[in-house]
This record gives structure tokens, C-alpha cells and sequence, in this order.
């Protein structure tokens, strides 16, 4: 919402500073965006006489001026048609900066002759369009003055953002009334002309007392519509609207002045009377700003017998839009609905300044001084006579009264304000407030329904910085823990995965379709997307961190270590929201840059992925030593280089391996990818209470034994297999077994390879014999044997 | 015999220190103290002596083996040093080399951040609580008192699902929450005061330019009691900047505002200085920044979730921490925080060993 100060000072007597409005707008609660003084960019112009002027001697369309700006004539080069002994115009001495021009004006010879500044036009100064020639002001402009103060430029523009429930402040009147409050000057209130209107009303009416309660109409026949005064346009200017004409900067005018939005029709297009009425579907209008809208059923509208001419508190039509050809209107001073023009709006995507101030709630007050003032400056500016005033409904103006103990200020907001400042400040802002503290909102605050808000009201005149800080009572001792199973899972994985060297990203919640398809499909996608790659809820945290690995393995690193912990999307049974909380981390590039020690590089394999899934799984405090490798990763995956690792067949703690190329190159990414998504949700919860106390340590007291093993197996054996069987051989002696070596190739058939497992032996009471050893010996090869291994000579 | 004893000593006391191998060497200990060893023999000779000729004989012979058996250790270890000396000498290698380049990862700022605020808050009694990022009308927008018509919807850019159930209008309307309060709801529905959370997470708007993504980070803060002021949610607001920035001169302003859930409503500006032409929260010589909006829970929203507002009241309020990490460490784009920029990560990112701690401190 702008204005400038000139303006506010019509509704506001003060002799406050322009700083002390400033800082007095920002305290009670209408923050001040910004503050702009247009007369400032052109302090250095001054208005200024020609003298004489002359034909250059070497160009037919210059002339040489002598010009006096108050100190003595001046010889200036100009090229204006205009330009003419006894002209006044608008000069720029050398060193001021003419705004449309973009340069700072010196001392310059034009063909010869020395030129010492510049007498400009309306496009220069960046005041007008007009670039014919220069400016003419009248004959008895004041030589030598400041053209910005002369011309009423030294104005500045405050620009304050006004929160969603301050109606009233949508208006510059409304921001005096809370200023003067507030002690900063005097509210002014508006002058209400005496309108004396002849003859019945126009004929308007109301269909739809849901949507418009009240239509009031005044008709203004034989009118002139031309160029608003002076001081409208350029206070409209001022605040960035464009003039347009009289009828049209009226109302203008008046939805800012007053926060009062009106809409005029020019009658010679209307068919028959107008009325407020429901659309019907399918009905379209074209709008003043030129689009064509096609309404809803049951949006309110202005329509006449043929056709709709105005989105109810939205929208004029263009059809009915005045013209400098109008000579008969009707002014409309209407309330709408706060609900159906916000329903209305949103579902038209349709913004104006009559719509802010509608959906809000106008003034149902304000309908017939409204309608006066407006009906009285357009006789005064257009000429014409007026009609009689119709009155086709009523405004809602009942206000509930809200019961008011004025302890509250202290009791919710924290600052003890004597009871009679605290109705001093109410009566200021326009309540009514009985002995008994009854209080009455005014018309204009609909936003105020209870006693919380007129707390606020007291607390935001008084000083919300006068409210002491007061300490939050504290729980004796020292601060307990508050953090949850699942939050201290969530940070003690995250800083394992960066102490083991992986990056942590933040990568977008929603997905491009084709990117969540890969990975199961979304159950969740956005009907109003932001864009189609930023679309589907993610069913996997895999995409978003390829993508990241995509864009910097292309910014040419050589190693792309990344990992995000956050929610993947689902639906449950009922269809409600089931958020899971996931591990998803990507491996690209090298795992070993080439070195002198090592050698080439070496890039990631499936077997990376699982070292991080096993790691990240046991700082999560997973059983990693009961958990089961299986296959079925899914189809974004390499089908012969990816696993499950479970927790029973049926619980999938993670996926891991090498991400399947033809998904890589979907999404444009060279080489291949080791990944993991790990189920933060899936692991099984910590049970018990909390306890400290750890298991006595007792060692054994023998020594244990290794023995090693090397088996002839089917190609297709899994180690795992082979390895569980060997461990089940002898559960009481055998306490680990681990693959040492894997072979396949000369000495092995084809179709075989053979694996070397170390097995670990511990006596408990006595040392093994050579018998006992023999005899373990001889029980892991025959528990191999059932899974087809030979035991190699 | 004497005779021979003494150039025996001569020979042998003199060759020993003289060998030059460990060859050399053993050949001397074979030739004295082997089986046929000169000093071995020597011995033998005592069993045929008188006893008084063994008397004198036998402390010299025996002298004589251990001086050679002293000499021939003592040279052994002179030669040993000798060859591991020389052997060392060998393996130099060129110690400028390279090691292995350690490879460290990193823990997000917005991560991090998270974690400070959990630790500052927890010191106040504040637990975090959670709740779900796809939310429903109800928990989103009209048990925070924003009816349908709230012009406040305006104000959020809302992300919307497809009705649900084929339009029946029986399933609530889904949508991707646009802040984080309607956790405030969820958890004064779930558990009874008094409460103290804060509710950090994912929040999304549809809107996207140099200082806005469709998603980013909002930590929400609830506190419902009775007794509660306007007074502690100033105090609680400048506690924890205080902690946040580990500065004492942190001033704050409040300024009345409007947000349909809270009533008073309060912005927080907090005062920065320019330093090295940079803003640096603390002091107010440069200006204020908005950080916070607040306010004391509107007793509709109080009542909506079934308390009664005459005994019960607090304050709640709603920060960005993705604004929060740029105000503290000192990013300037917000866009880079969702890129997952491996330059970008290392250079704003943790340690994973910097868990912040009270006694710590909780910046790094």
C-alpha cells in the first residue's frame, strides 16, 4: 500500500517528522517496505525564463537561448521546437543528472557554441511522457525556485505492507486514524458533501443477498470525461497507478484514499437495469485488464439484461468501462461478501485493488458517504447532474461485542497498562467501550472478535517494546534428555556416514514422473506442480542424489561420495500420508584415485555399497550379524550386482549394489553408480528402559585355533551358503569362519571355483586334542558337502 | 702351559675385535670354544692336574673363557648394529611422498542447524517433536484459523494434491504443508500440557526466485502453560538468539503483525552490524533483519484442539533455519543448499565431530 506524506497529512494534522511517521508506522504494526522521494532525483532543476533565443549559427535546428534560472543569463544550445524568448520551462545547470537521459550534464561546445546546461522535457525528467518539446510552465512560475518544490514533487512515497486483516489500513484515511492514535497528530475526518440528486435512482437490484449484500447506485448523466485534476494524477503517479481519466482515477482515488472501491458503468452500454446475481456456468467477461474470464456458477456478478459487466468486487468489464465518449454513468458503491470474493478470486487467479479490499471486508458503513463523495467529485470534475440514490439492500453493520477485562494486557500480553489509557487507546481506534468494559469494534474492523485482539490493539499503540522479557520457568536441575529413539538415530547415522566420508545433501522432495517411475512410482503428485520436474512426492531418495552426482561428476570431480537422510512418500491402506524415514546414498566415480602406492584408480563396486550399508546399518544398532543377503533389489537396479539385506525373509533393512545402467543413462550419467537406501523406519525399535550397566567381561581362558579350509563348489553356490553351513558344522567349538580367497580358472573345472574359508576353533574347558580337532575337521567338511563342496587335496 | 695361555689370550682378544663378518667371527668362537676348541681343551687339561696346580690353572682358564666369551658377544652386537645400520641405510625412501588423502564427508548446515537448535531448546525444557510434510487442510490451514476464505491463504502458496477419493468430498484435501505449525496442533491433540516443543522441518511453497525454493526449512516453537506472557515469548526468543549467534549483544524488535493463529502477533527483527561490508547479527548499528514471526496461540486454535483457552494460553513461533545457517555462517544463496554441490558441501558443511554441546559451544 502506497501513499505519499502530503496525502497522509490530508487526513492526519501533525507536525511530526517524516522519520517519526516512519518508525511510528513500523512500531504499531504497518510496516514500512520502503519510503521514496520522487523531488529528490530532481533537486538540482530549477525553473527558469528564456530570455532570447536565436538560430544557431551553424545548424538550422538548434537554437542558442539565454536563460535565466535566477542567477543571471545563462547561454544554452537547444534543439526543442518549442524553445522561445519568454518561454518558462525547467532547467538543469551542468552537474545535474537527468534521469530519462541517463548522463550528468557539462559544460559542452554543440557545433561550436558553449552550452551550460539544458532546458528539458517532461520524458527527461522522467515526469511524463512528453517529449515534443520542452516543458512550458505558466508565465508566473517563480524564476529561480526548485521545479520539485514548484511542481509539488518533494512528496515522498511510503510504501507500507499491510497485513491480510487490516482492511481499514487499505485505505490512507485508516492509516491516520491508527497514527493519531497511536499520538503521532489529529485525524481528520473526511469531508461528506451534500449530494443533491434529482429524480429516482438507477435501476439496480439484488439477486444474490449471499454474495452482495447491499448495492447502492447514484446515476450522473451529461458528463465530461476528461484528464483528472492535476493533484489526482499526480498523486496516482506517485504511487505507481497510471491516470487514465477522470471517471476512472475517481475511483481510483478513492480506493486508496478511502479504501472505498467503487466501479462507474457508462450507461449508453448497458441493456436494462443491473443486478447482482449468481453466474451461471460457462458465462464469460472480458475484463478491464483486457483478459477474458470464464466464470463459475455462483460467482457474484453485476450483469444487465444481456450481459455481465462486472466480477462482483473483483473486476470491471471492458464492454461498460467508461470513455472519453461517456456521457451518462452509473457509480456502484457495493459490499460484497469477504468469502465469495476471496472464493471467487482464487479460483479465477484474478488479483485487483478492489478485490484486497472486498476480501477483506470494506466498511459496511461507509456505502453512503462513499457513494456521496464519490458522486460529488464527479460533478465537480466532470460536470453533469445526479440522480437520486438507490439503495438495493443492506450492509451487514452489527458488530458482536466482546466482554473485556482490561487485566488482559497484562495477563497474555505481559505489559500492565492502566485500565483508562487502555480505553483511551480503544475509543482512539473507534471501539466503543462501556463502563462495564463492554467493548464494540468499530464498523471497520471486522477482524477484531475477541478479547486476544483487543490485547493486541492496546499492546501495539502502548509499545509492544515496552513488554519486559520475563524468564520461561525452569524444571529444577539439569536439563533431561528430550530427543526421541528415532531423532537419535537419525543424527547418530548421519555423522557416521559423514566420518566415513560421505557428503551430506538436501535434495528435493518431489521428482519428475519419469524419475520416481524408475524407482517403484510415486504415490503422490502434485496438482499444481511448480514444475513437471519437481512434481511427484519421491518414493526413493536415489534420484534426487543421482541427479546431485549427475551435476557434479559433469563440474568434472573425479569421486562423488553423497548421502541425504530425509522422508520418501508413501500412501497406507486408507490412503493417508506414511512418511518413511531413509537412508539414501550414491557412489560414483573412484573409490581410489590412481596413486603412487596403489597404482590406477579403482572405481566403486557393489562391494563399496555394502561395506556402507553394513556400517551404516550397525551405528544405527542393527543386528548386522543376523542379517540376511538376499536378492530382489528391485529393477533399478544391476540384476546380477545388488542385494537386500534383511532382517528375517520379510524385513528389508536395505538395498545396496550397482544402480542399473539403463537407468544411468536416463538421466545422462556416465559410468557406473554403487548405491544404498537404507530404512531408518524398518529397523527394529530399541526395547527396555534405559540401562547403563554392561554384561561382566569374561575372555575365554584358552586360546582359540584357526584352521583353514579350501572347497571345490558349483559357480552358483553363494558364499553365504557355504559359509552359514561351515559355521552350523560344529556350533559349540566353531566361532567364526570367514572367505579368504576366491578362485576361479587354471586347476578349477569349469563351472566351479573354489573358496577358501578360515575357521576359527575355541576350546572352552580344555585344549582341543588332535582327535577333537580332527573330528571338527571332519564335521565341516561333511556340512559343506550338503552344499556341494569338495574339499580340495 | 702358562706360557701358552697368555698368547692364547693375545691371539684370541685380538683377532675377536678385529673380525670384519659375522663368518669371521663364529670361525674364531668354533676355533676357541667349540668342542675342539683351543680354550675348550685348555678345560680338559684340569681333570689330569694336581689339585694345587688346578687351584691356580683353573680361575685362569676359566678367566680366559669368559673374557673370549665377552669379547665375541660384544663383537657380535658391533657387527649385528653394523649390518641393520647398513641394511636401514638401504631402505631410505623419500618421506616428501604423499600420504593417502584422508577422505572426510560432511554434515549439512540445515542438518546441523537442526541439531543447535535441539540442544539449545532442550536446555529450556523443549522436547522436538515431529509431523507429517503431506498434511491435510485441517491441520494445515482451519485448526490454525485459517478458514477456506482466509485472505491469509493468499499469503501461502500452497502445493495441492488431486481430490481424493474420486471427488466424494469425504476425503480431507491433501496438500504439502506451507510451514510447520500445524505440528502445534498435532501435538496439543496428542499429549497434554503443559507443553514445550520445537518442531524443525521440511516446509514448501510454490515459490521460486533468488530467495525462495518450493522447499525449505522451518522450525516451529509451542510452548502452552498457564501463566504464559508475551513476556516469555520475548524472553525465550532472545535466550535463544543469544545462544544461537554466542553473542550477548544481540538485540531483537518486535513489531505487531498478523498471523491468523496467533493473537497478539509479533515479527522479530533482530539488529545487525556491518562488518567488512558483510551483515553480522549483533548490535543494531546496520539495521534489522527479519528472522521470526511469533505471537501468543489464538485461543481458537487452542480451543480447536479441544483445551479450554481460559486456563490454558502460550506463545508459539516460526523461523527458517535455512535463513538461520545463512545468518550465522554465512551463505548468501539459498538455492545452493539444495544442489548438493560437493564444492559447496565442503565448504559450508560440518565435521561430523562437530556435535554442538552446551559446554562446546553449540557453533562450529
Amino acid at each position: 500500500m502506497k501513499f505519499t506524506l502530503g496525502w497522509l497529512k490530508n487526513h492526519l494534522a501533525t507536525d511530526a517528522s517524516l522519520d517519526a511517521i516512519l518508525d511510528g508506522l513500523t512500531r504499531i504494526g504497518l510496516e514500512v517496505e520502503g519510503v521514496h522521494n520522487p523531488g529528490e532525483a530532481l533537486a538540482a532543476f530549477r525553473v527558469a525564463r528564456v530570455l532570447s533565443a536565436e538560430r544557431h549559427p551553424q545548424a538550422d535546428k538548434l537554437q542558442v537561448l539565454s536563460v535565466d534560472a535566477g542567477d543571471g543569463p545563462m547561454q544554452v544550445v537547444c534543439g526543442a521546437p518549442n524553445a522561445r524568448a519568454g518561454l518558462v520551462g525547467v532547467f538543469g545547470a551542468p552537474g545535474a543528472y537527468v534521469p530519462g537521459l541517463d548522463v550528468t550534464l557539462k559544460v559542452a561546445a554543440i557545433r561550436g557554441v558553449e552550452s551550460n546546461g539544458m532546458m528539458c522535457s517532461a520524458r527527461e525528467l522522467q515526469i511524463g511522457e512528453g517529449h515534443d518539446g520542452i516543458i512550458e510552465l505558466p508565465d508566473d512560475a517563480p524564476v529561480g525556485t526548485s521545479y520539485s518544490d514548484y511542481a509539488g514533487l518533494n512528496d515522498p512515497v511510503i510504501d507500507v505492507s499491510i497485513t491480510p486483516n487490516r482492511q481499514d489500513c487499505m485505505g490512507v484515511h485508516g492509516i491516520a486514524r491508527d497514527l493519531a492514535a497511536a499520538g503521532l497528530g489529529t485525524l481528520i475526518a473526511p469531508e461528506v458533501p451534500a449530494v443533491a440528486g434529482e429524480g429516482p435512482g438507477p435501476d439496480v437490484r439484488i439477486e444474490d443477498a449471499a454474495g452482495c449484500p447491499a448495492f447502492f447506485a447514484q446515476a450522473v448523466s451529461g458528463l465530461t470525461n476528461g484528464e483528472a485534476p492535476e493533484w489526482m494524477r499526480q498523486r496516482l503517479t506517485a504511487i505507481g497507478q497510471k491516470p487514465i481519466s477522470t471517471l476512472v482515477d475517481i475511483t481510483n482515488y478513492m480506493t486508496v484514499d478511502l479504501g472505498r472501491p467503487l466501479h462507474v458503468y457508462d450507461t449508453a452500454k448497458l441493456s436494462g437495469g443491473l443486478v447482482a446475481r449468481r453466474a451461471r456456468a460457462g458465462e464469460t467477461v472480458e475484463a478491464l485488464n483486457g483478459k477474458s474470464y470464464t466464470l463459475a456458477e455462483g460467482m457474484t456478478v453485476i450483469a444487465d439484461d444481456v450481459a455481465v459487466h462486472d466480477i462482483g468486487g473483483i473486476m470491471g468489464g471492458a464492454h461498460s468501462g467508461v470513455s472519453e465518449t461517456t456521457r451518462d454513468v452509473i457509480i456502484e458503491c457495493a459490499y460484497f461478501a469477504p468469502e465469495a470474493i476471496a472464493r471467487a478470486g482464487q479460483a479465477l487467479s484474478l488479483t485487483s485493488e478492489a478485490r484486497q479490499r472486498f476480501e477483506r471486508g470494506v466498511d459496511p458503513a461507509f456505502l453512503d458517504d462513499g457513494l456521496a463523495i464519490a458522486t460529488f467529485l464527479v460533478l465537480h470534475y466532470c460536470g453533469g447532474t445526479a440522480s437520486g440514490v438507490t439503495r438495493a439492500g443492506s450492509p451487514p453493520t452489527t458488530m458482536t461485542t466482546i466482554r473485556y477485562a482490561p487485566s488482559l494486557a497484562e495477563t497474555l500480553g505481559g505489559l500492565a497498562v492502566p485500565a483508562e489509557r487502555q480505553r483511551a487507546i480503544l475509543e482512539s481506534l473507534g471501539f466503543t467501550v462501556t463502563d462495564d468494559w463492554q467493548v464494540t469494534p468499530p464498523t471497520w474492523r471486522r477482524d477484531v472478535d475477541g478479547a486476544a485482539d483487543l490485547v493486541e490493539e492496546v499492546i501495539r499503540i502502548e509499545g509492544i517494546d515496552k513488554v519486559a522479557t520475563v524468564p520461561l520457568p525452569r524444571a529444577p536441575g539439569v536439563a533431561r534428555p528430550t530427543a526421541t529413539a528415532e531423532q537419535l538415530l537419525e543424527r547418530r547415522v548421519r555423522r557416521a556416514a559423514a566420518a566415513r566420508g560421505l557428503d551430506e545433501a538436501v535434495t528435493w522432495s518431489f521428482l519428475g514422473a519419469a524419475q520416481a517411475a524408475a524407482f517403484g512410482g510415486g504415490a503422490w503428485t502434485l496438482a499444481n506442480p511448480i514444475s513437471e520436474d519437481l512434481k511427484v512426492m519421491r518414493p526413493s531418495l536415489l534420484p534426487g542424489l543421482l541427479s546431485a552426482a549427475e551435476r557434479n561428476l559433469k563440474r568434472g570431480l573425479s569421486a562423488v561420495r553423497l548421502f541425504e537422510i530425509g522422508r520418501r512418500y508413501l500412501k497406507d491402506d486408507k490412503g493417508a500420508s506414511d512418511e518413511r524415514m531413509t537412508l539414501g546414498l550414491v557412489l560414483a566415480g573412484n573409490r581410489r584415485e590412481r596413486g603412487w602406492r596403489e597404482g590406477k584408480a579403482a572405481a566403486f563396486d557393489a562391494y563399496d555399497a555394502k561395506a556402507e550399508a553394513l556400517a551404516l546399518l550397525a551405528a544405527a544398532g542393527a543386528p548386522v550379524d543376523n542379517l540376511q543377503v538376499m536378492g530382489e533389489a528391485g529393477e533399478a537396479w544391476h540384476p546380477g550386482q545388488s542385494g537386500t539385506l534383511r532382517l528375517g525373509p520379510k524385513t528389508v533393512l536395505a538395498r545396496f549394489g550397482m544402480l542399473h545402467p539403463a537407468l544411468l543413462k536416463a538421466i545422462d550419467l556416465d559410468g557406473a553408480v554403487a548405491a544404498v537406501e537404507l530404512y531408518l523406519d524398518a529397523l527394529p525399535a530399541k526395547r527396555g528402559t534405559r540401562n547403563f550397566m554392561r554384561p561382566a567381561f569374561a575372555p575365554p581362558a584358552l586360546q582359540s585355533v584357526r584352521r583353514d579350509f579350501a572347497f571345490l563348489v558349483p559357480e552358483t553356490l553363494s558364499a553365504d551358503a557355504l559359509v552359514r553351513a561351515v559355521r552350523g558344522a560344529d556350533k559349540a567349538a566353531i566361532v567364526g569362519a570367514r572367505v579368504f580367497d576366491v578362485f576361479t580358472g587354471a586347476g578349477v573345472e569349469a563351472g566351479h571355483k573354489s573358496v577358501a574359508i578360515e575357521v576359527t576353533l575355541q576350546p572352552s574347558d580344555k585344549s582341543f586334542t588332535d582327535e577333537m580337532l580332527k573330528g571338527i575337521a571332519d564335521k565341516v567338511v561333511a556340512a559343506a558337502a550338503k552344499q556341494g563342496a569338495v574339499l580340495r587335496g | 702351559m702358562t706360557e701358552d695361555l697368555d698368547t692364547l689370550r693375545d691371539h684370541l682378544l685380538g683377532a675377536i675385535p678385529a673380525a670384519d663378518s659375522a663368518e669371521a667371527l663364529e670361525a674364531l668362537r668354533v676355533e676357541a670354544l667349540g668342542k675342539q676348541g683351543s680354550i675348550t681343551q685348555a678345560l680338559k687339561t684340569l681333570g689330569k692336574m694336581t689339585p694345587e696346580q688346578r687351584q691356580s690353572e683353573g680361575p685362569r682358564i676359566n678367566g680366559l673363557r669368559e673374557a673370549v666369551a665377552t669379547a665375541i658377544a660384544t663383537r657380535k652386537a658391533a657387527l649385528d648394529r653394523a649390518a641393520l645400520d647398513a641394511r636401514l641405510a638401504s631402505e631410505t625412501r623419500d618421506m616428501t611422498l604423499p600420504a593417502d588423502a584422508p577422505i572426510a564427508g560432511t554434515v549439512h548446515p540445515v542438518s546441523q542447524v537442526m541439531d543447535e537448535l535441539a540442544e539449545i531448546f532442550a536446555d529450556l525444557g523443549f522436547a522436538v517433536a515431529t509431523g507429517p510434510e503431506i498434511e491435510d487442510d485441517w491441520h494445515n490451514f482451519t485448526a490454525l484459523n485459517i478458514p477456506e476464505t482466509h485472505p491469509a491463504r493468499a499469503m501461502h502458496d500452497t502445493f495441492y494434491f488431486p481430490d481424493g477419493a474420486a471427488g466424494t468430498g469425504e476425503a480431507p484435501r491433501m496438500l504439502l504443508r506451507t510451514h510447520t505449525s500445524p505440528v502445534q496442533i498435532r501435538t496439543m491433540l496428542d499429549q497434554p500440557p503443559p507443553i514445550r516443543i520445537i518442531a524443525p522441518g521440511r516446509t514448501y511453497r510454490s515459490d521460486s526466485d533468488a530467495t525462495h525454493t518450493p522447499m525449505f526449512h522451518q522450525v516451529e516453537g509451542l510452548v502452552i502453560d498457564k501463566g504464559i506472557t508475551l513476556g516469555h515469548l520475548k524472553w525465550t526468543l532472545e535466550t535463544f538468539l543469544k545462544a544461537f549467534f554466542e553473542r550477548d549483544d544481540i538485540v531483537l524488535r518486535l513489531r505487531p503483525s498478523y498471523f491468523p493463529f496467533t493473537e497478539p502477533s509479533a515479527e522479530v527483527d533482530v539488529g545487525y552490524t556491518i562488518e567488512k561490508g558483510k551483515r553480522v547479527i549483533g548490535g543494531s548499528g546496520g539495521g534489522w533483519m527479519e528472522v521470526l514471526g511469533s505471537g501468543m496461540v489464538h485461543p481458537k486454535v487452542i480451543a480447536a484442539c479441544g483445551l479450554d483457552p481460559a486456563v490454558w494460553q502460550g506463545f508459539a513461533f516460526g523461523c527458517g533455519i535455512d535463513r538461520l545457517a545463512m545468518l550465522k555462517y554465512g551463505m548468501d544463496d539459498l538455492r545452493a543448499f539444495f544442489d548438493g554441490d560437493i564444492r559447496w558441501l565442503k565448504h559450508y558443511g560440518f565435521s561430523s565431530l562437530d556435535v554442538p554441546t552446551l559446554s562446546g559451544g553449540v557453533g562450529a
